[in-house]
């Protein structure tokens, strides 16, 4: 008797003979992304009392490859919020693709509106125009209907700007459609070197509430350079934008400063070392 | 008419024996009664207003607008049929998206009025279909710099996109008017709907042509639109209306290339000068 489940309910080799699959499709079931292709590796980002800073490196992985240096992976949407973008960088293009859609419906109900920015304060929002958090309820939504579909956008996002109580608010989804909020976050390798770092920092909401933008720049800055010494996906090039009131300031070339890699010395155990 | 009754303003896609489409003609009527729209080309961007006329005091201020926005670079506005021009702005915006989806670029404004001009002359051919009862000016900025592919990842080659002639200019405002019969041209200022002759008179007096192109700034032509609107208002037809106006820049100009993204200061005191005037009329400004 065959016990392997592939013979299941099939003619039995040994009564009738070999069974004669050429009949049946070979080609298996539809199959749609299995795992990214091109990636970018972490983004992070971290609240502060005005707003939020989100940085991400420049490079696109082909694999262990650095394939692509100069990615921009940061994309601001309306100039009130931005999307980080984690994992596909196709998936990230389709996606920056829809959101310049959506901000274009959003023109048609908003820019010209009468209603729009309130006469004490010219740069605020129009009124009822898409801020950060619902956007991120949008995309939420649209990435688990695509991990319903099985064919999952593979990214994982961070989404900053603010809510519509005017607080700055950042949340994730990922390909799953999973969301979470924290007053600092981060994607892939971030989640585990970066985001302890953060968390020194910005533990609380109430933490995060007292912390200036340049401490915030400086902590995330910090974060891209300890990413940069033990992610060997990353770049020495990244992004950085913060999200005030005031609008979106993204700076596309920074480079990383006063590296020390001076424990690298002390690393043992790997390649060819006879220690 | 001495045409009427003789059977060829019954269909669109019959011509009658001297080769006039009637329809067309009673669809240039509808816009002849509706209130006046103008556009301004100007030296570094595209003025669109319209007179609103307030057809009860039960409206709320400010709401129902005539101006729409069709892709960041591009707005329209009409006279004439106001379910019409609505349904034009529809089949714009499906073009300005359609045009992104393909070509992963903004849409020129040259090439939304051809496709435009194209759909509404479709609806001169068919029994089936009436024309647009709307004239339509299309005003927008193609963008004079090099602009991102929608959704690009890098920066692309240093050199830029190429294609682009050392010397030339590419891109700046474009001022578009399309009527029922399908027909388009471009235009320095435009005027439509019941204060046409009038408003045209005005903006002949501008400087908006000439070889060196137009010399009227935005901020002027701002004020000069506002101005033409009210010239042209006819006091005894309507009583209340609502000036609504909207402007586009380049990206290096107020709105940043997109369209009536910026309160221009000079535009909000043009209206008041504008209200001494005028008094006892109503009027709104909005972006």
């Amino acid at each position: 008797m065959d016990h392997r489940p592939q013979a299941w309910g099939r003619p039995r080799d040994d009564v009738y003979g070999a069974y004669d699959a050429s009949y049946l499709q070979s080609g298996g079931p539809k199959t749609a992304t299995q795992s990214p292709i091109v990636t970018g590796t972490s983004v992070i980002a971290i609240k502060f009392k005005d707003g939020v800073v989100m940085a991400a490196d420049n490079l696109a992985s082909y694999g262990s490859l650095a394939r692509f240096t100069d990615v921009k992976r940061l994309r601001p949407f309306l100039s009130t919020s931005v999307v980080g973008f984690g994992g596909d960088v196709s998936d990230m293009q389709f996606l920056t693709r829809h959101l310049n859609e959506l901000a274009i419906d959003e023109a048609y109900e908003h820019e010209s509106s009468p209603t729009s920015s309130s006469e004490d304060d010219p740069n605020a929002p129009p009124a009822g125009q898409l801020n950060a958090a619902n956007l991120h309820k949008y995309l939420s939504k649209l990435m688990y209907r695509r991990r319903n579909d099985f064919d999952p956008l593979w990214n994982q996002i961070l989404v900053a700007g603010f809510d519509s109580a005017s607080a700055p608010f950042l949340a994730s989804v990922d390909l799953r459609g999973t969301t979470f909020t924290s007053p600092s976050l981060a994607t892939g390798f971030g989640a585990m070197l970066a985001q302890p770092i953060m968390r020194r920092y910005a533990a609380t909401e109430a933490d995060a509430a007292r912390l200036t933008r340049e401490e915030a720049v400086k902590v995330v800055k910090e974060c891209m350079k300890v990413l940069f010494y033990r992610d060997a996906r990353s770049l020495d090039r990244y992004s950085i934008a913060v999200v005030t009131k005031d609008g979106v300031e993204l700076s596309e070339d920074e480079q990383l400063e006063r590296q020390s890699w001076a424990f690298a010395e002390r690393i043992k155990g790997y390649g060819t070392q006879t220690v | 008419m001495t045409s009427i009754g003789t059977g060829y303003d019954l269909a669109n896609s019959i011509f009658s024996p001297d080769g006039r489409n009637f329809q067309v003609e009673y669809a240039v009527k509808a816009v002849e009664n509706g209130g006046t729209s103008i556009g301004i080309r100007c030296k570094d961007g595209v003025v669109l207003a319209v007179e609103k006329i307030v057809t009860s005091k039960l409206l709320k201020p400010g709401a129902n607008k005539r101006i729409a926005t069709v892709d960041r670079h591009l707005g329209v506005v009409y006279s004439g049929m106001i379910p019409d021009g609505r349904h034009f702005i529809d089949r714009a915006r499906d073009e300005a998206r359609s045009w992104r989806d393909t070509f992963k670029t903004p849409i020129s404004t040259a090439d939304l009025a051809s496709r435009m001009g194209g759909y509404m002359q479709a609806y001169t051919l068919y029994q089936s279909v009436r024309p647009f009862g709307i004239t339509a000016i299309v005003g927008g900025f193609d963008s004079t710099e090099e602009a991102p592919v929608d959704g690009e990842v890098g920066s692309g080659p240093a050199c830029g996109a190429g294609g682009k002639v050392a010397g030339k200019t590419h891109g700046g405002p474009f001022l578009y008017m399309i009527e029922p019969s399908g027909l388009y041209w471009g235009y320095y200022g435009a005027a439509t709907g019941k204060g046409r002759q009038a408003a045209k008179a005005e903006l002949e007096k501008l400087d908006l042509g000439g070889p060196g192109g137009p010399t009227l700034t935005l901020e002027q032509a701002v004020k000069e639109a506002a101005r033409i609107i009210y010239v042209a208002h006819d006091d005894s037809k309507d009583k209340e209306f609502e000036l609504e106006m909207t402007w586009i820049s380049g990206a290096d100009g107020p709105t940043k290339g997109c369209i009536g993204r910026e309160r221009l200061s000079v535009g909000e005191k043009a209206l008041d000068e504008d209200e001494d005037e005028e008094e006892g009329k109503e009027e709104k400004m909005e972006e």
